[in-house]
């Protein structure tokens, strides 16, 4: 089989595992319900994490995610309510800002050649503070197009669950970061970035433009799941999701994509997000369990990942040299 | 005339690195391009690629003047390249790397089935009909990962190949599967310029050659009627006065290392060496030969795959630079900036580093003990510094040099590995540690002597092994170690060794 696919079967055959394990223990969880609050709590983190698997697969990091999300739920929250403006205006407002900080950051990472731990490092600050400077307090979004119509669209599956909108965004923005990625030159780039700079350039790729491209796409992503928390959470606190940058990374290490770029699948990382999803319903279904065990399911998790992917690159390394 | 370089110029910050240099190629042949470290081979190769701009002279491509401000542009012009360490990407699959910045695509999305379909196009004919091209690079060897960086330059650019040590990390199989491909190209009239070290692939693929030394033109000649000798005379050149002999060759000591068949695949060919106490063994041969590939074997920095070293208490442990230091060698490498010191350290921390290391972070050696270590080797081997604390890159390269030396000197080592020694330093401090080897060497402790200046050689060693292509071909002991010899032994045809590189 092709090496490059193992991580992806791996973290698959562990989801299953995993479902079938629940299902035995609470033949309940194998319900269209549980299936789509799975979906629709973990929506922003999915989102983000799809940016977060572009940035990753070209060898960075972007870890301004978390604040970004966090100043997207102020940031729409007191422009409804100071404004008269309609939530879809302050939406595309509020994506092109967050676009605009992303490429902001990718033009800097490019400029200085400075590492992407470093100026996003300073962007998380950055968004944060930003965050706190609209608000310090939880504002609650009042919206009749909030109440009516964003949080209360759905599509009831058979068996009486819900698939919300804001789940529906994210399995479609799934869809949108798997095309991108390997369906389009400008993923090729992004994985020949991953595979090495230097090679990448000679080859023709425009380095700077694709790592604006990238950080870009990270912070539209962000601000896309700001946006979907805001759905989700009917508030604004800047606050929130502090953190998320990191659990947005593990996830996108559980989906079996290679931390120090290169290689990797989006849709692995849409099952990464459901691993983390099915530990903390689990526990929420036990009832029993400290919430607290879902991080150290998780660190196992990742642990096992990356292992997992250390001893695939020795053995690719160890096939090649038997065949010189 | 499909290229017609002449008057070439090109001045570096200090270094004039052409100097004048012609160069031409027809269609249809393989135009070998040689010369030593410095001589001026990669700044043509990077004039002719645009990767730097010349100063002055005319590159004419079918009689049209060109200069070519980036590699992008030189591949439109026709001149593709392709560099010793594949230029592709691993991890993207054979037909992206193949394909990429060029695939087709329809409402933006690549069309993958066009893709595989024009990568198998662009692989036919070099005979890699079982190349899957949706796998990954990586999966594949070195070898054919060169051939397929091969077909993409030709694509590519279509008139002019560059092969820069194209074979350096391929086995002899390999090499002639690449060499069957290079042929073939040379036949559909390709214009090929083929860069290498090693003599018997020259002589074996190219039909005219061009030497290059101290960035001037030596000589352009058909293959077919040059000698190796000539050859090799042509790369050393002026270097190759007759130097003094070590005044008194002393009796040998006793033996001390006795390695067998060490070797590692792909780097060096399995050799004998026997080492004596107090003896400094020559290590000569072209570049790429097969010099350092035997020091860093020695050391464990490439750990042999096959072979043993023994001394009086048993076989000694190659495995890695630790083990080797343990087992009483040093190694001070060739590239002394990168491998060697560490710049922002100064002297004292650096001539402490090594022995630091062997006695174990547990027992730290004490500052005022670093001290005086650092003193007197300051002392001993004269190192020009104002203090001990001054930081190792704000020194000459001379005594960069003897602040290697005196680290490895600190562990007391029974054999000392030295990589050109004396490689960038100015003549006064070449002889200061030309005589601190002799020194040295009285006291009883073996050194491996690595110059590509055989006076040097010659005015230090007991003996001298040849290497060429990777093995040890001859040793020259006493009244036999002469430049002659040296170069004879290396211009030798293989035919009469039996072995092919």
């Amino acid at each position: 089989m092709n090496a490059r696919v193992l991580p992806l079967c791996a973290t698959i055959a562990i989801f299953l595992l995993a479902y079938l394990f629940c299902y035995i223990q609470f033949p309940a969880m194998l319900s269209t319900r549980v299936i789509g609050n799975l979906l629709t709590d973990n929506a922003y983190l999915g989102i983000v994490a799809v940016g977060m698997t572009v940035v990753i697969l070209s060898g960075g990091i972007d870890l301004s995610v978390g604040s970004v999300i966090a100043f997207s739920g102020v940031f729409v929250a007191v422009l409804l309510r100071e404004t008269d403006l309609h939530p879809l205006v302050v939406f595309v407002l509020l994506l092109a800002i967050t676009s605009a900080f992303g490429a902001a950051m990718g033009g800097l990472i490019h400029a200085l050649a400075m590492p992407s731990f470093i100026v996003t490092l300073a962007g998380m600050f950055l968004a944060r503070g930003a965050a706190y400077m609209l608000t310090i307090d939880s504002v609650p979004i009042d919206h009749v197009f909030y109440d009516e119509v964003l949080q209360d669209a759905y599509w009831r599956m058979p068996g009486g669950g819900r698939l919300t909108l804001i789940g529906i965004v994210m399995l479609l923005s799934v869809l949108a970061g798997m095309v991108l990625a390997h369906r389009t030159r400008f993923g090729t780039a992004v994985f020949a970035l991953g595979g090495g700079e230097h090679t990448a350039r000679l080859m023709g790729v425009s380095v700077g433009r694709t790592t604006v491209q990238i950080y870009a796409f990270s912070g539209f992503m962000a601000g896309l799941a700001g946006i979907v928390f805001s759905i989700y959470t009917g508030s604004g606190y800047p606050l929130a999701t502090v953190g998320t940058e990191l659990t947005a990374i593990a996830t996108v290490v559980i989906g079996g994509t290679l931390l120090t770029g290169g290689a990797g699948f989006v849709f692995g990382t849409l099952i990464g997000v459901l691993t983390m999803g099915l530990i903390q319903t689990y526990i929420v279904f036990d009832g029993t369990l400290s919430s607290w065990w879902t991080k150290i399911a998780i660190g196992l998790l990742l642990l096992l990942f990356i292992m997992l992917q250390k001893g695939i690159l020795l053995l690719g390394r160890r096939r090649r040299t038997a065949l010189g | 005339m499909l290229l017609k370089i002449s008057e070439l110029t090109k001045t570096f910050p200090g270094t004039l690195a052409l100097d004048g240099v012609r160069f031409d190629l027809k269609a249809g042949e393989v135009h070998a391009l040689l010369g030593e470290n410095g001589a001026g081979k990669s700044t043509l190769i990077k004039c002719l690629t645009g990767v730097h701009q010349r100063d002055h002279g005319r590159i004419e491509l079918d009689g049209q003047d060109i200069s070519p401000a980036s590699t992008h542009e030189a591949q439109d012009l026709g001149i593709g390249t392709v560099y010793q360490e594949v230029n592709l990407l691993p991890n993207l699959t054979v037909a992206e790397n193949l394909t990429f910045g060029r695939q087709e695509t329809r409402f933006g999305m690549i069309r993958t089935g066009r893709m595989r379909a024009d990568a198998e196009e662009m692989l036919r004919g070099y005979g890699l009909d079982h190349v899957n091209v949706g796998r990954e690079l990586a999966t594949y060897s070195v070898a054919i990962q060169q051939i397929i960086a091969i077909a993409r330059a030709v694509a590519l650019s279509g008139k002019i190949l560059i092969l820069d040590e194209p074979t350096a990390s391929l086995d002899a199989r390999e090499t002639e599967t690449l060499f069957d491909v290079i042929r073939n190209l040379r036949d559909q009239g390709l214009g090929i310029i083929f860069v290498s070290h090693f003599l018997d692939q020259v002589f074996e693929l190219s039909d005219r050659l061009t030497v290059l030394r101290n960035g001037r033109h030596i000589v352009t000649a058909d293959t077919a009627e040059t000698s190796r000798l000539d050859l090799v005379h042509h790369m050393l050149g002026h270097e190759l006065q007759e130097a003094e002999a070590r005044g008194t060759r002393r009796a040998v000591g006793e033996e001390v290392i006795r390695v067998r068949g060490l070797g590692r695949r792909g780097k060096i060919d399995p050799f004998d060496l026997t080492v004596h106490a107090g003896e400094v063994i020559g290590l000569a041969g072209l570049l790429g030969s097969g010099r350092t590939e035997t020091a860093d074997v020695l050391f464990g920095r490439t750990p042999p795959d096959r072979g043993t070293a023994t001394d009086a208490d048993g076989e000694i442990d190659l495995g890695s630079p630790r083990a080797a230091i343990a087992a009483g060698f040093g190694y001070a490498p060739e590239d002394r900036k990168t491998d060697g010191i560490i710049a922002d350290l100064s002297i004292r921390e650096n001539i402490a580093l090594a022995l630091q290391a062997r006695r174990g972070w547990a027992s730290p050696i004490s500052r005022s003990e670093q001290r005086a270590l650092a003193d007197g080797y300051i002392r001993t081997l004269d190192i020009r510094t104002t203090d001990a604390e001054k930081a190792v890159g704000d020194l000459s390269g001379g005594n960069q040099q003897k602040v290697v030396l005196a680290r490895w000197l600190a562990m007391n080592p029974r054999f000392l590995i030295l990589d050109e020694p004396t490689r960038g330093i100015d003549v006064g401090a070449h002889a200061e540690i030309l005589k601190l080897i002799g020194e040295l060497t009285e006291k009883g402790m073996s050194i491996l002597l690595i110059s590509s200046e055989f006076d040097e050689l010659i005015a230090a060693s007991d003996r001298v092994i040849v290497v060429r292509d990777r093995a040890h071909i001859s040793e020259l002991t006493g009244e036999q170690i002469e430049t002659d010899r040296i170069i004879a032994a290396i211009a030798t045809d293989d035919a009469a060794q039996g072995a092919a590189p």
